[in-house]
């Protein structure tokens, strides 16, 4: 039954090379540019508006002086490089004004303060991003502290603080090597540490609110387990509150007056920049995300009173624009306290801040509870948790991971939000800062360079934070979806 | 100048009576410190240089003050106030005055309760143009493109005033003087209408100033001076007779550098000008006890920045980048407006 073929080829043939328009980069160009006539169109016009942007734009950036006095200056050095009537940039004002920019009018001599708040920053921030991972920890930490020392020394800051700056953070790697959850106390007493470096004064009084805190948390920590979560906050709380202000004095005054530790105290109106920015906007993050999910729980509770405050405060919140809310806490507050009182206009501003961001966060993480399937909770109580437990253990971890872009766009619109500041006097980067730049008769008359310095600096915060929320995004996907 | 009232009015009808307020004097005697409300971005007037101190006309006037009241020029706390909340800040007692180039107004100094003591610099609005648009009077801009800042009075006057000439023209609207500025050299409006002190610093700023003109129409009045609140008579006049003891130094020709010089000369000399005396505190009148302060308070003032015209000079004047003339604020036995009462 066999048929004999004619031909079988015993050997593969050689490959050969895709036809020259299926490969490299022409298959890139017809598939991508040109794949019909109104995308190559389309490709046509899109190359047109780039060239015709660079056309505008190359000459002024590439003329762009560094070294000048004053913008008459910029111009004439541009008018002798590159001819008469020719354009230009004049980074020359970034660079005389750069530390009104980043700090506003903190005296000079302290920038090693903030500097070192910032830095600290990512100390505090590294156990509660990367919890447990002691690489990634002291990793994050040792390029955290080498920036910090780099910027110091580009600050001019003097020897004997950079030694001491360097000796700290050090000292936070080694506790990261040695007991990565460890770091977590840090991350807590972090707030009043950022505090006592940016705004100086007695050490005692951070201490006082700290030792508060102490009391609060102690309290907790006894009758939790008796008289249940709620009231043994709230007890907590009133004893804290009993402690600042009844107590805390007479202990602190007599520290203050024995041990006079402290550093030179800066007034907040010195605070301007970006430095007030990130005061605002790393104080009103912090702030809102707990606020936020206290919130979205109550307005998913069952009990009639804690619901309706909860709607009531998130409607209310939402409904209201931010600039009233500035406008509210830098005018009107003054009207409803008693005359000479006088509460700091950027601690106002935050307190406002916070409230407003947290009602948005609310309603994030309550879609993020919404969207958790009904079995969750069933098996969560059907394991004979509490509330609380419940809510720590089963819901909460769920409903943040899926809130997780929503509560990061938050954040970012709050950090960009920190700008409208401007509107109540306070120094902003944007508006505030360009503005008293512009107003010395050397760089009036200067238009772009600031807008696209402080540009420049807002994508780098927030395009970073974009990108972290998408790395936790994918860390945590442990679904198969 | 100007913005929008809105949030004043509001200021005033909350008010707590100037009672509430009586003895701002003591307060800042208490403090030690004098709390000035100021403009953070003017130029010339007042803005905080490279190294964050505020410098300007308007910030030499708060100067003076403190070294009136508490006998030292560097006690002041500069509070930055925008057009919206430089109001409410001097009726909700933040500021204890309010030196910010602020027009004085009827209901200004009636509605909304506050008394503007002097005025430190009279200025008004005027028009700028290319020299190339051959224009020599604003009654010639008929037709005309005008780059104008939305939300202040200047929108209000440069209606009145093309509508009272039987003219029209055509309004851009701006944010601030710097993007004024821009539209204005990029060709987006033939003409840019501000107050005269601005025009001319913005002129100053240009590539090419010389190319630009200032035409001769002044189309309003806009008499900026320091303010108080309205019902602190004794605060008022403390304010009031500083700023004028500026103003009678410079008639005196008493100057920061001959101050010291001209004391001992009068101290030695009994038949020197007696208000000179009274002034620098030589002598029996005890002018200074009759507001609350010491014999010596004028002589301090002026030694802080110098008179009137030293500061005029130093900050704004035709020396400076800015190059203003004197004009309506000369002395009176110049021409101008600026007329101190006598001190006696």
């Amino acid at each position: 039954m066999t048929k004999s073929l004619s031909f079988v080829r015993t050997q593969m043939l050689p490959q050969q090379a895709p036809p020259v328009t299926e490969r490299g980069a022409v298959k890139w160009l017809r598939e991508n540019l040109f794949s019909g006539w109104f995308n190559s169109l389309l490709t046509v016009l899109g190359a047109l508006a780039v060239v015709w942007l660079l056309q505008a734009t190359l000459p002024w950036l590439l003329n762009g002086v560094w070294t000048a006095n004053s913008l008459g200056e910029c111009r004439s050095i541009i008018a002798a490089s590159a001819g008469e009537g020719a354009v230009g940039a004049c980074w020359a004002m970034i660079r005389e004004r750069w530390h009104q920019f980043l700090f506003g009018f903190y005296p000079i001599e302290a920038y090693w303060r903030p500097v070192l708040a910032f830095g600290l920053l990512f100390v505090a921030l590294a156990p509660v991003l990367y919890f447990g991972l002691r690489r990634t920890n002291m990793l994050m930490i040792g390029i955290t502290g080498a920036l910090t020392v780099l910027a110091l020394l580009g600050v001019h800051t003097d020897s004997a603080h950079v030694l001491l700056v360097a000796v700290i953070l050090l000292a936070l790697l080694g506790v990261a090597a040695v007991a990565p959850t460890k770091l977590l106390w840090f991350t807590l007493i972090y707030p009043a540490v950022a505090f006592y470096l940016l705004w100086g004064g007695s050490v005692w009084g951070p201490v006082g609110v700290l030792l508060g805190l102490a009391i609060m948390a102690a309290i907790w920590w006894l009758l939790q387990a008796r008289l249940g979560v709620v009231v043994a906050t709230s007890v907590g709380f009133v004893a804290a509150c009993v402690w600042w202000l009844a107590l805390q004095s007479y202990l602190t005054t007599p520290l203050a007056n024995a041990m006079p530790l402290g550093l030179s105290a800066v007034n907040s109106d010195k605070f301007g920049g970006f430095l007030l920015s990130f005061v605002i906007g790393i104080a009103a993050i912090s702030a809102s995300l707990p606020l936020g999910i206290l919130l979205a729980l109550g307005r998913r509770s069952d009990m009639l009173l804690v619901k309706s405050l909860s709607v009531g405060f998130i409607e209310f919140v939402r409904g209201v624009p931010l600039i009233t809310m500035l406008f509210t806490a830098s005018l009107l507050l003054q009207y409803f306290l008693p005359p000479r009182t006088n509460i700091d206009l950027i601690l106002r501003v935050i307190i406002l801040v916070t409230l407003f961001a947290s009602a948005y966060i609310a309603e994030v993480i309550r879609g993020g509870l919404a969207a958790l399937p009904r079995g969750q909770y069933e098996a969560a109580d059907a394991l004979g948790l509490d509330y609380w437990q419940a809510q720590r253990l089963i819901i909460m971890p769920q409903a943040l991971k899926i809130s997780i872009p929503g509560i990061v766009s938050s954040f970012i619109g709050l950090f960009k939000d920190t700008t409208l500041v401007a509107l109540v006097g306070l120094a902003d980067p944007l508006q505030g800062i360009t503005k008293i730049v512009r107003a010395d008769i050397n760089w009036k008359g200067i238009y772009w360079e600031p807008f696209i310095f402080v540009g420049a600096i807002f994508f780098l915060v927030c395009f970073g934070m974009s990108r972290y929320s998408m790395y936790l995004e994918r860390k945590l996907k442990t679904d198969h979806r | 100048m100007k913005k929008s009232v809105f949030f004043g009015a509001l200021a005033a009808t909350t008010m707590f009576t100037g009672a509430a307020f009586a003895g701002t004097l003591d307060d800042v005697k208490a403090r030690g410190e004098l709390i000035c409300g100021s403009n953070v971005a003017l130029t010339g007037f007042g803005a905080p240089d490279a190294a964050g101190n505020y410098v300007g006309f308007d910030v030499d006037l708060c100067k003076a003050l403190a070294a009136a009241v508490l006998g030292d020029a560097t006690k002041v706390k500069y509070v930055p106030t925008t057009g919206e909340t430089r109001f409410t800040a001097l009726a909700s007692g933040e500021v204890d005055v309010l030196i910010r180039n602020s027009t004085w107004t009827f209901s200004r100094d009636t509605d909304l309760k506050f008394d503007f003591v002097a005025v430190n610099y009279y200025d008004g609005q005027g028009f700028m143009v290319k020299k190339d648009l051959g224009v020599s009077s604003a009654k010639e801009l008929d037709g005309a493109t005008v780059c104008i800042q939305t939300g202040t009075t200047t929108e209000l006057n440069l209606a009145d005033f093309f509508k009272h000439n039987n003219i029209s023209y055509t309004p851009v609207t701006v944010g601030d003087d710097a993007e004024a500025q821009r539209q204005y050299e990029a060709g987006a409006c033939d003409t840019f209408t501000t107050d005269a002190s601005g025009l001319a610093s913005n002129r100053a700023a240009m590539a090419d100033p010389t190319n630009h003109i200032i035409l001769p129409e002044i189309i309003s009045k806009e008499p900026l001076g320091p303010l108080v609140r309205h019902g602190d008579n004794n605060w008022g006049d403390v304010v009031r007779w500083t700023y004028y003891a500026l103003v009678a130094a410079e008639e005196k020709g008493i100057t920061k550098a001959n101050l010291e010089e001209l004391a001992t000369k009068a101290a030695a000399d009994p038949n020197s000008d007696p208000e000179v005396k009274r002034l620098l505190g030589i002598g029996d009148d005890d002018l200074g006890a009759m507001i609350g302060l010491d014999k010596e308070w004028a002589k301090r003032a002026i030694a802080a920045s110098g008179n009137y015209g030293e500061i005029f000079e130093a900050n704004i004047g035709t020396a400076t980048p800015i190059g203003l003339a004197r004009g309506l604020n000369a002395q009176w036995t110049q021409g101008g407006l600026q007329y101190a009462p006598p001190f006696r």
